[in-house]
């Protein structure tokens, strides 16, 4: 499990920008349901006050 | 030779990938098997179908929900090693398969009229995936963000909650649109019971199509990786830097203390959350001019708790990235044994302090399974976190039989002893106490591990070959 600096795998900054498009596309898979769900949510919670 | 679509060869991230692309990965599985959270609303629509023979439609009405989490926790304990092994990749499409499979198989059992078939697959062939994909992207977030395993693990775990954020008015939808909810006042009819099916069926195939993304996007960091920038931080007393084996961690003293920490803390959040909007109307019976009212502003403090589920998640196992998980567990079982006693002391005297009371408890619940991944990574490093972590859920099947028959079965002989409002939960919620109380004691005798259940530093581990076919330095 150890790894050698000198060899070791750093993360370079910053995301290739081919793979923009597929973080946009994946982020919004997750985030439109999720914001459904919210926006849901919030209509019930104001039955509350 | 070509490589299987499971070979952990095929998922070490490629030079430029964002470690930002794993939480959506993860959300996809999470906010998909949450969907069991959603559960009640089937309850209604099946007594008023498949069960009205029934002397006891409340409780078959949540079988499958509740053989759902037992079978999540054993599923967990018993896969979890698999999961290390096979990779998130596998275990993604795994539990897309098991949990998809379960509400096909609950469709065919409804349409059939054969209620053990729903039970059979909802609960037990969908629970399989349930746990299976809880653990599956645990591991691989905390790999990607060693500097903040709290947050990463964090949005994934809140994923679960807000699984039922979605489901729960999807399911209500879908009913609609079937025929399928139950009707109130004298002319009322029964809902259709191929209209349930097909709900079942539709949500099958919309979960089957949505966590293509999960086990698609998924990706292992190649070995040795680390964050720009970042080194391991100075030493701290309960955050290893090195590893134990899910065989080995089972047999320390902190395990088992974590395990009545997570039971009790997730029994404490039950309390309320299991029956959240009769508590509501119990304690505040005058609210509003109508029963609907009341019915709704019931719905709504159920919203506002599942709300505060869900942010604890994600707010809190963040904070502990900064504050450490055994503060954060002090905050959880200490605060939340106070906010418990608020409540049962001044019971309704003030509305708006009850919900912020209820609100941080289930924060504090929705925390506590999110922080808990981060807490065993410190206690017992990376290598096998997430095999140890499906071992300690079954703390969470524990709770999820406990949590119930503590609130229900005492509230249920209350009231038919004859206490009303907020007196009906007197002895449950000293119960509730009593349990954070020890849970408080555990976390406080939470100690590093002992260094003979170590593993071996120049152990030799398996190096996949990376994209370009060179074996990685290890």
């Amino acid at each position: 499990m150890s790894t050698e600096s000198s060899e070791t795998a750093t993360a370079p900054p910053g995301m290739d920008p081919k793979l923009r498009p597929l973080a946009v596309l994946a982020w919004l898979w997750v985030l439109v349901p999720f914001g459904y769900g919210i926006y849901k949510l919030l209509e019930k919670i104001n039955d509350l006050f | 030779m070509r490589m299987a679509f499971f070979d952990q060869d095929r998922i070490v991230a490629p030079p430029g990938w964002s470690r930002w692309l794993i939480p959506p990965a993860a959300l996809s599985v999470h906010l998909a098997i949450g969907q069991a959270y959603a559960w009640s609303v089937f309850k209604k629509p099946l007594e008023a179908t498949m069960l009205t023979d029934s002397d006891h439609p409340g409780t078959l009405s949540a079988l499958p929900f509740q053989l759902g989490m037992v079978m999540l926790g054993v599923s967990a304990a018993l896969f979890g090693r698999q999961v290390e092994r096979r990779g998130p990749r596998w275990a993604m499409a795994v539990s897309s398969t098991f949990f998809v499979s379960g509400l096909l198989v609950a469709s065919v059992g409804v349409a059939a009229d054969q209620y053990w078939l729903v039970v059979a697959g909802y609960g037990f062939v969908g629970g399989i995936g349930l746990g299976i994909g809880y653990i599956s992207p645990v591991t691989t977030l905390i790999k990607w963000f060693p500097d903040r395993p709290g947050l990463a693990t964090g949005i994934a775990i809140m994923g679960f909650g807000g699984g039922a954020l979605i489901a729960s008015p999807l399911t209500t939808q879908l009913l609609q649109k079937f025929d399928a909810v139950v009707g109130t006042g004298p002319n009322a009819v029964a809902p259709d019971r191929d209209g349930i099916a097909k709900t079942f069926l539709v949500l099958g195939c919309a979960y089957a199509v949505f966590m293509v993304m999960s086990y698609s996007l998924i990706r292992v960091p190649p070995p040795g990786w680390k964050p720009a920038g970042w080194e391991p931080g100075p030493e701290r007393a309960l955050v290893t830097r090195n590893n134990v084996s899910a065989k080995n961690a089972v047999k320390t003293p902190q395990f088992w203390l974590l395990w009545v920490v997570l039971c009790f803390n997730v029994t404490a959040g039950i309390g309320i959350l299991e029956r959240a909007a009769p508590i509501y109307r119990d304690f505040f019976p005058g609210e509003g001019g109508s029963p609907a009212e009341l019915a709704a502003a019931a719905a709504g403090f159920v919203a506002i708790l599942s709300l505060s589920n869900s942010l604890g998640r994600i707010l809190w196992s963040s904070a502990s990235d900064v504050l450490g998980r055994r503060n954060m567990y002090r905050i959880y079982l200490g605060v939340g044994c106070l906010l418990y006693a608020y409540i049962l002391t001044t019971t309704n005297d003030n509305k708006a302090l009850f919900i912020v009371a209820c609100m941080l408890i289930l924060s504090f619940y929705g925390a506590g399974f999110a922080t808990v991944p981060a807490y065993l990574r410190d206690l017992f490093g990376t290598y096998q976190v997430g095999a140890i972590h499906g071992r300690l859920l079954t703390a969470w099947s524990v709770a999820g039989v406990l949590g119930p028959i503590i609130v229900n079965n005492i509230a249920d002989n209350r009231i038919n002893g004859g206490a009303t409002g907020p007196d009906v939960y007197t002895p449950a919620f000293a119960i509730v106490i009593g349990l954070l109380v020890v849970a408080f004691v555990c976390n406080e005798l939470i100690r590093p591990v002992d260094p003979k259940w170590h593993e071996p530093t120049e152990q030799p581990v398996p190096v996949p070959a990376n994209a370009s076919g060179e074996k990685a330095i290890a």
